[in-house]
């Protein structure tokens, strides 16, 4: 069984007992335990079930790379899903469950898929599409639906909180390894902005656990010597429990520190993205050790041989009394070397190499370990824990030559530098021959901006694994990320020689596919060294199909562990060399970030921004239904208590043109243009003449982009002779007056024309009805409004009840009509002393619907309704608006060509149906015969339609075929439930087409 | 009505190390024009007493501030009451040279963000650099605040000034007070 050593654990403190929970059951650790370590010590081997075949799996590595691990934590509004045991710090209290279970984590029914291993072979997914064909819909993809994802979806609102935070360094140090330190020692001295990151909550790496000494101190001690250096430099800042995430293009880099996950009881952000400006990153990231592949290399019990190291080094955690270590290189013999010396056995150390005469193998002869060369783990014996191994020569098929009782496996297949976030930016990867592994290739780095690399690998994850070859590589990296010669030396250090390891990718050497379908490769995808040796067969010669087809590093540990083990038995089965296979991609993130940290702040009332006008609070107070516009709420309706939404439209349109309604048009895009050379910039920007436009008037026009489709259309009021005011759409403020500046500084930057765009300036307000001119000479006029003095299409700076205000005569209701702007501080005041003086006319607000109601009786069109992009105003009828005497505006050329000068193209009319009722909103008019897909053939549509109160009847726009000249004519329009509705061509002005109400 | 105009949040505080403060009616006046054009710098030293800013620059003196926006651009800040009489001044002292004039004063909303930690709370919002270092007194920064365009400069220590669109300024100020909450403190500058 595992559990706590008497002695020993340099990262815990057994004065400060915690407990825990795992499936409800009560346990203890001790502060500086990860979940990982408490359970191991607790002797819970079994931590979960695999994905596939719900095989049973315990710890196999002790940090990030922990493919098995992943546990349910927390409950409720703090419950998340697959979370690494090995990187989750212990607290007081702390919930974890396992996944991928049912009904409980020992008796688990799901494990029949273990039985049925030869149907879920690889790519069995992609199988069963082709056959047999119904199968798929009706059995596979139900079962494979139910037994898919590993944790459970969180339900509850997440309570946390996140956030980012902005860095901007000259050197970003990814990895607070010796490597990573002694890098930062360098480039600190330099003074400039230095920032150090590590993913653990510890510095120093793996140094501490490996013996190493340096400059004749163990490595502890030189380890809190740099960190007091490095923070004794005010340039030059620490963050541990941060991890690089990922690295981008121009030095951008994502770390993610965890705040809050080991003391969630404190009122702070739980993670923070820290979105990283750095003119050069070093990654030190570290190396990953590889398992072997045997049979039985996944029952609990199998682990790295490092990672049993660090449990029994950091935490004094024994995963069993008796450990057999395999392996083909020297470094694991540090482990059984470790076992020995905190008092555990190890009956022997296998290894697949001939010999093994390193100071290492001899260290470990000398404790009086038993060390069989050239031989192999024949298979691993136990169900849901270890019970011992057969032993075979690893030469042959793997006749066991020999059984040994034990509880633990230390396996290590060699070591693979921690590359990803070198590669993540482009990095490119060298085949290290000598240790078996890809490396980063220093001539192929990631480039900058300056088409200079901007990033340097250092130490392990470099391929440099002896300590002072090491360090020397940390201050190598620091001189080429400044490039220049850093001051001081790097210190040595007591390397041990190590003799070369041997690659090994399937032990023993000749195991039949019996065997192979019992290797591992992936441990939480289930991909077995059969499974790629299957792809291949199958003809998948690429790494990244294969990777996709067998699902290999496709689970949420991205296979750190099994991607060199997989791609080398690809390799080999193809008969290719493995730097010609390559690797898959590396992409960020290096392990999973949280869903929180990346939206950050953005969560709640801060989601996104709400733009509100000054008479916002107010029509929230009136119980405004809302409709977005943009970024904007605009009221849709004000509904009184009991009304439905349609009888609050019809009622705010009936009592706007019956006595007095109001709207707040404050959202309105106002843009102002001057200079000497306004006027002729106005000619361009519309398609009608402004130039022409009188100081004191306004005028309608309509605006296209260059390729001659209408954009925008609105009011524009001349302010004096160099000076013009556009309004805009609502949506389209900010691009009209990005589109304004584009032509300004793009194209005609020689000609004298400032903008400014001041719509937040102003609170608008269309006074709308008959009795509009009444209330407000009722408020109070500075200056005559009368039909006379102010007539339609003028507008003029008064003073109305004491407010500055700009009065404009236009109308988009075809009432008598006033916008009045006013400075958007006295907005709301305004808009109260209006409400008081218009009590006396049943003085109404109306909302968006009412205002395209309102325009749509009058037949005015509405940018993004009768518009979609493809329309030109010649479409609509507005010929009139496009000035023939001008030799240029923006659009006049597109508008030539054959297509768009075409009189076939579908023209504005108005529609009434014969029964009165409404058309559908999008319904198409059908015409005769049908397309090649068997589609009605069309030759109209409907672009706004509406019940009219006005009218009492259903009013429609639509584009049609020939329309204008098709006047009377009834066309039949689609309807969703497959029927057809009957409609007749009009005029698209319904209301007034005199103009004589708003005339007046 | 000037009497009854109110800033877009009321000068609404959220209290706390670092205290976020809507700070009311502002005058301020969009002004633009050739910057090296003699004529603007002696109107704008008529008016306001301040020099010309040097790019990103922001001169600032008693109730005025000059500030660089673009090279075509500057951002006048006064009392409030004062804008329009400075936005009609400065149009007749300009008018023999091409320029833009306009007060823009209701368009916009300032906040202040005072106590130790004001930078960091700002940098978990803005991409720009507020390392003390890289944005020192003197300098107006345009930029991003998390979905929204801002201006902001160092005021005095521990002590910054924010400028964003009037119709944003509730999101703005949400923004600033999460981002400033006990228990987020960085530790960073």
């Amino acid at each position: 069984m595992s559990t706590r050593l008497a002695r020993g654990g340099r990262l815990i403190d057994r004065r400060k007992q915690m407990s825990f929970t795992f499936n409800g059951k009560r346990l203890k650790g001790f502060a500086g335990d990860t979940l990982a370590s408490a359970l191991l010590a607790e002797n819970q081997m079994l931590l979960g079930r695999s994905f596939k075949y719900h095989r049973p799996r315990g710890l196999v590595a002790s940090g990030a790379e922990e493919p098995n691990a992943l546990m349910n934590l927390g409950e409720g509004a703090k419950f998340e899903p697959n979370q690494r045991a090995t990187t989750t710090e212990l607290f007081d209290g702390l919930a974890a469950q396992s996944q991928n279970h049912w009904p409980s984590l020992e008796y688990d029914i799901g494990i029949v898929n273990n039985y049925a291993a030869r149907f879920l072979s690889a790519g069995f997914y992609y199988k069963t599409f082709m056959w047999p064909r119904p199968f798929w819909k009706h059995v596979f993809e139900p079962i494979i639906r139910h037994s898919a994802g590993l944790g459970r979806a969180p339900k509850a609102r997440d309570a946390d909180r996140y956030e980012h935070f902005y860095a901007h360094v000259d050197l970003l140090v990814i990895g607070g390894g010796i490597a990573g330190l002694q890098a930062a020692l360098a480039a600190g001295k330099s003074g400039k902005r230095v920032l150090v990151i590590e993913q653990t909550a510890h510095w120093g790496g793996r140094a501490p656990v490996d013996g190493v000494e340096i400059a004749g101190k163990p490595a502890d001690d030189w380890i809190s010597e740099s960190l007091a250096a490095l923070e004794a430099m005010p340039n030059v800042r620490l963050r541990t429990r941060t991890m690089g995430a990922g690295v981008y293009d121009h030095g951008y880099v994502l770390a993610y520190e965890r705040i809050g996950d080991h003391q969630p009881e404190r009122d702070a952000p739980r993670h923070r993205l820290w979105r990283i400006r750095a003119a050069r990153a070093i990654t030190a990231t570290g190396a990953i050790e590889r398992p072997l592949s045997f049979v039985g290399n996944d029952i609990p019990g199998v682990m790295l041989a490092a990672s049993l190291r660090d449990y029994v080094v950091n935490y004094g955690v024994s995963a069993g009394d008796r450990t057999v270590v395999v392996t083909n290189n020297d470094d694991a013999y540090r482990t059984a070397i470790a076992l020995v010396e905190a008092g555990l056995s190890v009956p022997c150390i296998i290894d697949a190499r001939p010999q093994a005469n390193g100071i290492l193998p001899q260290l470990a002869r000398n404790l009086g370990i038993s060390v069989k060369t050239g031989s192999a783990i024949a298979a691993v014996k136990g169900g849901k824990r270890v019970t011992g191994v057969t032993l075979c020569a690893q030469a042959g098929e793997g006749a066991v030559t020999e059984e040994i009782a034990c509880e633990a496996v230390a396996m290590s297949g060699g070591w693979s530098p921690v590359v990803h976030l070198w590669s993540h930016c482009g990095g490119k990867l060298l085949w290290d021959e000598d240790h078996a592994c890809f490396r980063p290739d220093p001539a192929r780095a990631p480039l900058s901006h300056d088409g200079a690399a901007f990033v340097m690998a250092a130490g392990a994850a470099n391929g440099a694994f002896a300590p002072s070859a090491v360090l020397a590589d940390g201050l190598r990296a620091a001189q080429d990320a400044f490039g220049t010669k850093a001051e001081g030396t790097a210190p040595s250090a007591n390397d041990m020689a190590e003799e070369p390891m041997l690659p090994v990718w399937i032990m023993p050497q000749g195991a039949p596919v019996e065997k192979r379908m019992k290797m591992w490769l992936d441990y939480q995808n289930d991909v077995k060294v059969a499974d790629v040796q299957l792809a291949a067969r199958e003809g998948y010669e690429s790494v990244e199909h294969t990777k996709r087809y067998t699902t290999l590093g496709m689970a949420t540990d991205q296979g750190k562990l099994s991607n060199i083990n997989g791609l080398a038995t690809l390799a080999d089965a193809l008969n290719a060399e493995i730097p010609q296979v390559g690797t898959t991609t590396f992409r960020p993130p290096y392990t999973p970030i949280s869903m929180g940290s990346i939206g950050g702040e953005a969560r709640g009332e801060i989601f996104q921004p709400l733009r509100r006008t000054p008479i916002h609070d107010w029509h929230a107070e009136q119980g405004a239904h809302w409709e977005p516009v943009g970024y904007w709420r605009r009221p849709y309706c004000f509904p009184r208590t009991g009304e439905s939404h349609r009888d609050a439209v019809n009622r705010e349109i009936l009592a706007t043109r019956g006595s007095l309604g109001v709207l707040d048009a404050s959202t309105l895009g106002k843009i102002i243009v001057k200079g000497p050379d306004a006027a002729q910039f106005m000619d361009m920007l519309y398609t009608n003449m402004m130039s022409s436009l009188k100081p004191g008037k306004c005028r309608y026009g309509l605006m296209c982009s260059e390729n001659g489709f209408l954009m925008d259309d609105g009011v524009v009021a001349r302010i004096d002779d160099e000076t013009f005011l556009v309004h805009t759409t609502t949506g389209g403020a900010d691009h009209i007056h990005a589109h304004m500046e584009d032509w300004l500084q793009c194209e005609w930057w020689d000609w004298k024309v400032y903008t400014a765009n001041v719509t937040e300036a102003w609170a608008q307000v269309a006074v709308v009805g008959p009795n509009a001119r009444k209330v407000l000479e009722k408020l109070g006029c500075s200056t005559d409004i009368s039909a006379e003095a102010l007539p339609f299409m003028s507008w003029i700076e008064a003073k109305i009840g004491g407010f500055d205000a700009r009065i404009f005569r236009i109308s988009f209701s075809g009432e008598l009509s006033f916008e009045i702007a006013i400075p958007a501080s006295q907005g709301r005041a305004f808009w109260d002393a209006l409400q008081e003086a218009g009590a006396e006319f049943g003085i109404t607000p109306y909302g968006t619907e009412a205002l395209h109601v309102m325009r749509a009786e009058k037949g005015f069109i509405m940018i993004g309704d009768e518009t979609d992009g493809t329309v030109i105003p010649q479409d609509l009828g507005l010929g009139w608006a496009i000035s023939k005497k001008k030799t240029d505006y923006l659009g006049k050329r597109a508008q030539q060509r054959s297509h768009m000068a075409s009189p076939d193209r579908w023209q504005l009319v108005g529609l009434e149906t014969l029964d009165g009722s409404v058309l559908q909103d999008g319904a198409y008019a059908v015409a005769d015969g049908s397309n090649g897909n068997g589609q009605s053939n069309t030759q109209g549509r409907v672009t706004s339609t509406y019940y009219s109160p006005t009218l009492d009847k259903g009013i429609a726009m639509g584009l049609v075929l020939h329309g204008p000249d098709r006047m009377g004519e009834v066309l039949e329009f689609t309807q969703l439930d497959g029927g057809r509705c009957k409609a007749k061509i009009v005029n698209p002005v319904f209301f007034d087409p005199e103009g004589e109400k708003q005339n007046v | 009505m000037s009497e009854l105009a109110i800033s877009a949040l009321n000068e609404a505080v959220s209290a706390g190390p670092v205290t976020v403060r809507e700070l009311g009616l502002q005058g301020m006046i969009t002004l633009r024009a050739d910057l090296s054009d003699k004529k603007l710098a002696s109107a704008l030293k008529a008016l306001t007493g301040l020099g010309m800013p040097a790019q990103r620059g922001i001169e600032r003196e008693g109730d005025f501030a000059v500030a660089w926006m673009s090279p075509d651009e500057l951002l006048i800040l006064c009392p409030h009451a004062q804008a329009p009489k400075l936005e009609a001044d400065l149009a007749s002292k300009l008018k023999t040279i091409h320029h833009l004039v306009v007060n823009v004063s209701d368009a916009r909303a300032i906040f202040a963000i005072e106590g130790q930690g004001a930078r960091e709370a700002l940098a978990k919002v803005t991409p720009a650099d507020l390392h003390p270092e890289a944005l020192r007194e003197g300098e107006l920064r345009r930029s991003r605040l998390a979905q929204v365009a801002a201006a902001f400069w160092i005021e005095g220590e521990d002590s910054i000034r924010l400028i964003c669109f009037r119709s944003v300024a509730q999101y703005v100020f949400d923004l600033l007070a999460m981002s400033a909450k006990e228990g987020g403190e960085v530790g960073y500058f």
